[in-house]
């Protein structure tokens, strides 16, 4: 099976899978692990969307 | 003077005293089966919904790389990215040598998706070694 992701769709999957196991493993309480597995999406998403404007900016 | 201060740092910082967590079988057990099934480290010591996150997290971006037709390596003594991207895949545990004895991860070099699916596969695998080693943490005492 084959499927077609957008680069943002495929850098959210990304950020959403990774953003989980990193709140897990890395606190120890369930409200730090929610917290964290949050912010570090945040910071992915966040990521995804300065990056994207940079590389627009270098375009024109 | 400076001899002084050299001497001092080393006992400031002897001064901190680490607790030790001897190994035990259950964190052996938890590490190996946490690299084995994604989560199962997990599961064996009863963190169900850690251990059900961590499945599918792992498994959705091992599926989702499989399906962008990303590349699954075989070992290798060339390239130093291609050993590393070995040992990055193999990390993933059963799903690695099921994807393998399927002949699954071929790639496609003429799609840009492939790369991000071969990125993918990698990550989920070093995720799960993330994974593998918190189990073994819970296992020895040293996490909740």
């Amino acid at each position: 099976m084959k499927i077609e992701l957008s680069h943002f769709s495929a850098a959210l999957v990304f950020a959403l899978c990774a953003s989980i196991v990193f709140g897990i493993t890395q606190k120890n309480d369930a409200k730090e692990m929610m917290r964290y597995g949050l912010k570090c999406f945040g910071m992915f998403f966040g990521g995804v969307i300065v990056a994207s404007w940079l590389m627009w900016l270098l375009k024109h | 003077m400076a001899n002084e201060t050299a001497k001092t740092i080393p006992n400031k910082a002897a001064a901190v005293v680490e607790p030790e967590y001897p190994v035990t079988a259950m964190g052996v057990g938890a590490l190996v089966a946490g690299w084995l099934v994604p989560g199962l480290g997990h599961f064996i010591q009863k963190r169900w919904i850690r251990g059900l996150l961590i499945l599918c997290s792992v498994l959705c971006m091992f599926l989702f790389g499989l399906a962008m037709e990303g590349k699954i390596y075989t070992f290798n003594t060339g390239d130093l990215l291609e050993i590393l991207g070995f040992f990055g895949n193999i990390g993933a545990g059963l799903l690695y040598f099921v994807a393998r004895a399927q002949d699954w991860g071929q790639g496609n070099i003429h799609r840009a998706l492939a790369d991000y699916g071969t990125k993918f596969i990698i990550v989920a695998g070093l995720l799960n070694i993330i994974s593998a080693i918190d189990a073994y943490h819970i296992g020895i005492g040293k996490k909740r």
